[in-house]
């Protein structure tokens, strides 16, 4: 790896008409770490995420995302660049079953055309198979393979979380982003959750993470970015930040002390 | 259609229902011309209307953009076969080369419609497909001056019909010691093309780019955020059902023989949307189902209704081409009321409109 940083972003501002959504905000995500990012409800997480993304275009400000600009993409192109998400509301296909949602994630990374798809030459052939065989590989690895041809939408609340996580990681990204993944899980679930993370970060994927949960939050994450009303107020290790009495401020809105481990 | 099932091996009952099937198609024109040659002349047409209809199922079935004007490809691939071969120009090029080339036009002309369009969805690409529908055939009605392009509404005449050298598929001639009608032959090569047609539409559902269309139906931010190019698969599944519709448009050329702006109206657009919606959208066979249905039907009406009126009554109340309207919309209501996927639905649509309803 040449540089030791996946994504930088600068300065990046967001306006909503007159509200003010992101300002002035400012990162760096490394290689391989899981990062944090939270904040209270409408500090701007879900904004940085669809302005990262591709959904919103930021009014200042750029990411570079490994060495490159990302000026202008689109959530295509973000997708192409190798930066794959999941929704906080979960937005898979549906209908369709759980193995083919993870199919479509391959769709970015294989070439098949017209003309392969009418005369399913070899080589299409081919392509076929290794889509089909690397989907059900991810449903395994994310643990919902037993349900590779049931709907998407009769899987279990955790199973479509696991199975959204699958199809991203199906477009070979190089930053896993994860709107809130834990949102509407049990404890059970959270920590099967928790785990999986770790199991995809010791593989080498580097993870953005929205998140309420502070104690999944803290129990997995490197470093955490906090956002309030669109402006960073901390940006450091998991043991810093929440300690850290602007942060304690932003959640509570006083001079409270308090042990962020036990919440 | 799951990827599972494609791969799983044809037992050899299908396959003696498939011989059956191939054998009744190859007896059907026979059969029909014991009623009339007229008959066969219908199972041609409905052919046709299969393949446009199918062509129209890769728009509206698998990508879910609504398109009203579908008729106007159908029209661009039937004028380019009648200008190139027949007496207004001068020019009698062979079937196999205009046909590709009607295609490809039309292809083009998908394009066009589709570029300014794919930021529309439902009810306002409906209109704006609608609109250029009519623009394609007052075009074609107007253009007979200052150049007389069209010859305008008198349309088009003398169009040649298929021929391979001196084998022309619109005369009556003996072959093996069995006489074949006109529409005989031509039946045989429709069916081929019908089977080229289906089996395309069913390669291309089952295929990476029948799973992008499916992921834009059903979701297209999330489509968009697994990388897939929404624009250029949506302009994709214009550009492939607008080929299919200027295939269709050259066959009607040459089996009509005739052309003129009147054959492509919107009752025509809404006539093809019909076939697909009450068919089953997305669902081949029932899309097939619907054209075949959609095409014999008036046609078992109009056959059947004059001389049932004239025994019951003595005399025709009511005009079959009257009665063929009521009883078409009847039917459409009756459809959209009891069965609203479509009488043979694809799975997944049947869910997404089911999901709808319980969500609505």
């Amino acid at each position: 790896m040449s540089q030791l940083s996946l994504l930088v972003a600068k300065n990046i501002s967001k306006r909503f008409g007159g509200v003010q959504a992101l300002a002035d905000v400012s990162f760096t995500i490394n290689h391989g770490e899981i990062y944090g990012l939270i904040g209270p409800n409408g500090a701007g997480k879900t904004s940085l995420f669809n302005v990262l993304t591709g959904i919103y275009a930021p009014d200042e400000g750029a990411f570079i995302f490994d060495g490159e600009p990302l000026a202008g993409a689109k959530p295509n192109d973000v997708a192409e660049r190798g930066i794959a998400r999941t929704f906080q509301n979960i937005r898979l296909f549906q209908n369709l079953s759980a193995l083919e949602n993870v199919m479509i994630g391959r769709h970015v990374r294989t070439r098949a055309g017209v003309f392969g798809a009418i005369l399913r030459d070899r080589r299409t052939l081919a392509e076929e198979a290794a889509i089909e065989k690397r989907a059900y590989e991810l449903l395994e690895y994310v643990g919902v393979a037993k349900r590779a041809n049931d709907l998407a939408k009769h899987l279990a609340y955790g199973d479509q979380r696991r199975l959204e996580i699958a199809r991203a990681l199906a477009t070979e990204p190089k930053l896993l982003a994860l709107d809130e993944p834990a949102a509407g899980m049990n404890a059970t679930e959270t920590q099967a959750l928790k785990r999986l993370l770790e199991d995809i970060s010791r593989d080498g994927m580097t993870i953005l993470l929205i998140e309420h949960d502070m104690k999944l939050v803290m129990s997995v994450c490197g470093r955490v970015l906090v956002l309030d009303y669109g402006k960073k107020i901390a940006e450091d290790s998991c043991a810093v930040v929440q300690n850290d009495p602007k942060v304690i401020a932003a959640y509570l809105g006083g001079e409270v002390s308090l042990n962020l481990k036990g919440a | 259609m799951s990827a599972r099932r494609r791969r799983k091996a044809i037992p050899s009952k299908a396959w003696a229902g498939v011989a059956l099937v191939a054998v009744a198609l190859a007896l059907l024109p026979f059969v029909a011309a014991l009623v009339g040659q007229a008959w066969v002349r219908i199972l041609n047409f409905a052919m046709i209307y299969v393949m446009l209809a199918l062509g129209l199922n890769i728009v509206v079935g698998f990508a879910g953009l609504l398109d009203l004007g579908y008729i106007a490809f159908y029209a661009v691939g039937a004028y380019v076969y009648a200008l190139l071969a027949s007496p207004h120009f001068g020019i009698h090029l062979p079937f196999w080369v205009i046909l590709p080339l009607g295609s490809g036009l039309a292809c083009i002309f998908g394009v066009l419609l589709g570029a300014p369009t794919l930021k529309l969805r439902g009810d306002y690409l409906a209109i704006v497909t609608l609109g250029f529908g009519e623009i394609v055939r007052i075009f074609l009605n107007n253009l007979n001056a200052p150049v007389n392009l069209t010859n305008g509404p008198q349309g088009i005449n003398l169009i040649d019909p298929f021929h391979v050298g001196s084998f022309s598929f619109a005369k009556a001639e003996t072959l093996a010691g069995i006489p074949f009608s006109g529409p005989q032959k031509y039946y045989y090569l429709l069916l081929l093309l019908t089977i080229a047609v289906i089996v395309i539409n069913l390669r291309l559902q089952d295929s990476r780019l029948g799973r992008a269309w499916e992921a834009v139906r059903e979701d297209e931010v999330a489509a968009k955020a697994m990388g897939i190019n929404t624009r250029n698969i949506k302009l994709l599944a214009f550009a492939m059902g607008a080929s299919f519709g200027g295939i269709a448009g050259g066959i009607f050329s040459a089996t009509q023989e005739f052309v003129s702006p009147e054959s492509f109206g919107l009752l025509e657009s809404i006539i093809v949307l019909a076939m697909v919606v009450l068919g089953g959208m997305g669902n081949i066979p029932g899309v097939i189902l619907g054209a075949v249905l959609l095409t014999l039907l008036p046609e078992v009406l109009r056959s059947t209704m004059e001389p049932l009126q004239n025994a019951l009554f003595g005399r025709v109340l009511l005009d079959a081409e009257t009665v063929r309207l009521l009883v078409f919309g009847i039917a459409l209501v009756a459809i959209m009321l009891y069965r609203p996927a479509g009488l043979w639905p694809s799975a997944v649509r049947k869910r997404e409109l089911e999901g709808a309803k319980a969500g609505s």
